[in-house]
């Protein structure tokens, strides 16, 4: 039984759609990111799903999370926020962004929160060196950027968040 | 002097140019619909070669040339855009992918007919998620509106376009390594030769090329070869994209001619370093830069072409321009551009992998005042070891900044040794 396939018929379809059939391996980044989406990282058995939808090894797939960062083989927090704390960014205080941001949610770097909704951790350049501090948030299947950061600026988005969070607990 | 209008980055003048409707209303694709109905592929290729556009990825190796690379007896003929962009200090692909993506995609497809390739991808780093499905729409609106697809303009000519998503490899815009993951492998580069001009994605001779340098191509075959060479200068002709960074008071992408000089890149357009400071360093290329040491006030008129900057002992790359004022401790900034490098190896070759890791230690060490004076010495010598080594050039970008850092802010370094063991900050 192939969950990934079961669970995305059409996206799995769109995504091989774009290689040529006989070189279907290309499709496995794309299955990945669509195998994250749920979770925030790849699990297990979506491994084997995908192995076995592109006719390649569990192994093979697997090498491709552990070589590429935005892929994970554990679960993290639900949004993960990821500051550039690159020479330019530095420059211009990314550092101790990063190390505030930590302290007012109370967590180390590359540390979860205890509600289990964000994880906080350095990466390397983003292309934004010139709205610095900028840090980019991995979650719902998405990559988005939040630039010309302060720490307020980034505390409201994750009450935000947070509230937003709650809400939907509460209706469900 | 500026381009005014911009050239590239026309979106500043034009609103909302992200739109078909409106890049159509100013020429869109006609240059597209020009060279597909109009010329043969070796005239695009021709006039591509006469512009003397070169590669805006960081090698400025010139397009047409490259083009021309292509077997004519090896089919089929793929064309890639790397849209990887990923060097510390640059940010100007990300601007055009944004602000006038049609221009690119138009740039994307010129380049296909001239090396009459049917099917062409644009990778681009896994960060430019919301970039990559905006993109994905516009392919689609491109194959309502018969730009792309079978029989185009009613010629045997046929061309798709696809995206792909890289997911956090710096390596991966090195464009055998980019080749690898587009084929579902670990980014790691391939050895050459062959070079991808003879045996590249799926085997096939393929052309890869980056953002910027397309993105030029629909101006250049719809105004001709001779007005782009009247920009820029003679070796370095056009415009390019300076994404400045750093100690200035402006940062932002700036679209110059080649040859502006540093000056007039970080005073007239940048508005200077802070108040009260002074331009110690330039990094020209991004974190892969050798660095120059602002000695004396005239290097700061150096024209910012490829020749120019490498006769001043860096080079141009990406023209990612970060400025370091007298603030900066320049231990601590190679400790920076060591530890991207390190966390960026692809751990394919060994003196990348293993030099990485102990350039990192070593420069750690360093900054955390913890390192003898020999650790100096040594650190240069790993350096040096690395250099010249390796199988693709990010090993050589590692040692750019600690080998110059080393070798003219030596005081800088010996600080942290002899000082009170002082952790160091930049910024």
């Amino acid at each position: 039984m192939n969950q990934l396939l079961q669970k995305y018929p059409e996206e799995v379809q769109q995504i091989l759609a774009k290689y040529p059939p006989e070189f279907k391996r290309s499709a496995v980044m794309p299955l990945l990111y669509l195998a994250q989406r749920e979770a925030n990282y790849v699990p297990r058995q979506a491994l084997q799903d995908i192995a076995e939808i592109l006719e390649i090894s569990t192994t093979d797939v697997a090498s491709i999370v552990g070589f590429y960062t935005l892929y994970y083989d554990e679960p993290g927090g639900r949004y993960r926020i990821q500051v550039c704390t690159d020479l330019p960014c530095a420059l211009r205080g990314a550092d101790r962004f990063l190390q505030e941001l930590c302290e007012r949610l109370g967590i180390e770097e590359g540390g979860t929160t205890p509600d289990g909704l964000f994880t906080v951790e350095a990466v390397k350049c983003l292309a934004a060196c010139h709205r610095a501090p900028v840090f980019q948030v991995q979650g719902d299947g998405e990559i988005v950027y939040h630039e010309n950061q302060s720490v307020e600026l980034a505390m409201a988005w994750i009450e935000e968040v947070r509230a937003r969070v709650a809400a939907k607990e509460d209706r469900s | 002097m500026t381009t005014t209008p911009h050239l590239l980055l026309r979106h500043r003048e034009i609103a909302n140019l992200d739109q078909l409707e409106v890049y159509l209303q100013h020429g869109g694709f006609e240059a597209f619909k020009k060279v597909v109905t109009q010329m043969q592929p070796a005239q695009v290729i021709d006039e591509v070669k006469a512009s003397g556009l070169r590669g805006r990825g960081g090698a400025g190796f010139p397009t047409g040339i490259k083009w021309s690379f292509l077997p004519n007896n090896l089919w089929p003929h793929y064309v890639v855009c790397n849209a990887d962009e990923s060097e510390p200090g640059t940010f100007k692909d990300r601007e055009i992918l944004e602000g006038n993506p049609f221009q690119l995609l138009e740039g994307v497809m010129i380049a296909s007919y001239a090396v009459q390739a049917n099917l062409a991808y644009i990778y681009l780093r896994g960060e430019f998620w919301q970039i990559a499905h905006r993109l994905d729409e516009k392919i689609a609106e491109l194959e309502k509106a018969g730009f792309l697809g079978e029989n185009l303009f009613g010629t045997p000519y046929s061309l798709q376009l696809r995206t792909h998503l890289g997911a956090g490899a710096y390596i991966c815009g090195e464009e055998t390594a980019l080749l690898e993951s587009l084929e579902g492998k670990l980014g790691q580069p391939r050895l050459r030769p062959p070079f991808p001009a003879v045996v590249g994605l799926y085997g096939k001779p393929t052309v890869i090329n980056n953002v910027e340098t397309l993105t030029n191509l629909p101006l250049i075959l719809e105004k001709g070869a001779a007005w782009y060479k009247s920009m820029g200068t003679e070796r370095s002709p056009g415009v390019k994209i300076f994404s400045l960074s750093g100690c200035v008071n402006r940062p932002g992408n700036y679209e110059l001619p080649l040859g502006t000089t540093f000056r007039e890149l970080i005073y007239t357009h940048g508005g200077g370093v802070p108040e009260g400071r002074q331009v110690r360093g330039i990094m020209p290329a991004g974190a892969s830069s050798a660095i120059i040491s602002i000695t004396e006030d005239r290097l700061l008129d150096t024209p910012m072409d490829y020749e120019s900057v490498a006769a001043i002992g860096s080079q141009l790359g990406s023209a990612s321009v970060i400025v370091l004022d007298d603030s900066v401790d320049f231990a601590w900034l190679v400790s920076k551009t060591v530890n991207f490098f390190k966390h960026e190896s692809c751990g394919k070759c060994t003196p990348c992998r293993e030099g990485t890791f102990w350039m990192n230690r070593l420069a750690q060490r360093i900054i955390n005042g913890r390192a003898t004076p020999e650790d100096i010495s040594l650190l240069e010598t790993v350096a040096n070891q690395i250099a010249g080594k390796c199988l693709c050039a990010l090993g050589e970008f590692s040692v750019m900044a600690v080998t110059t850092g080393i070798r003219q802010f030596r005081s800088d370094f010996e600080h942290h040794v002899n000082g009170s063991g002082s952790t160091a900050t930049g910024g």
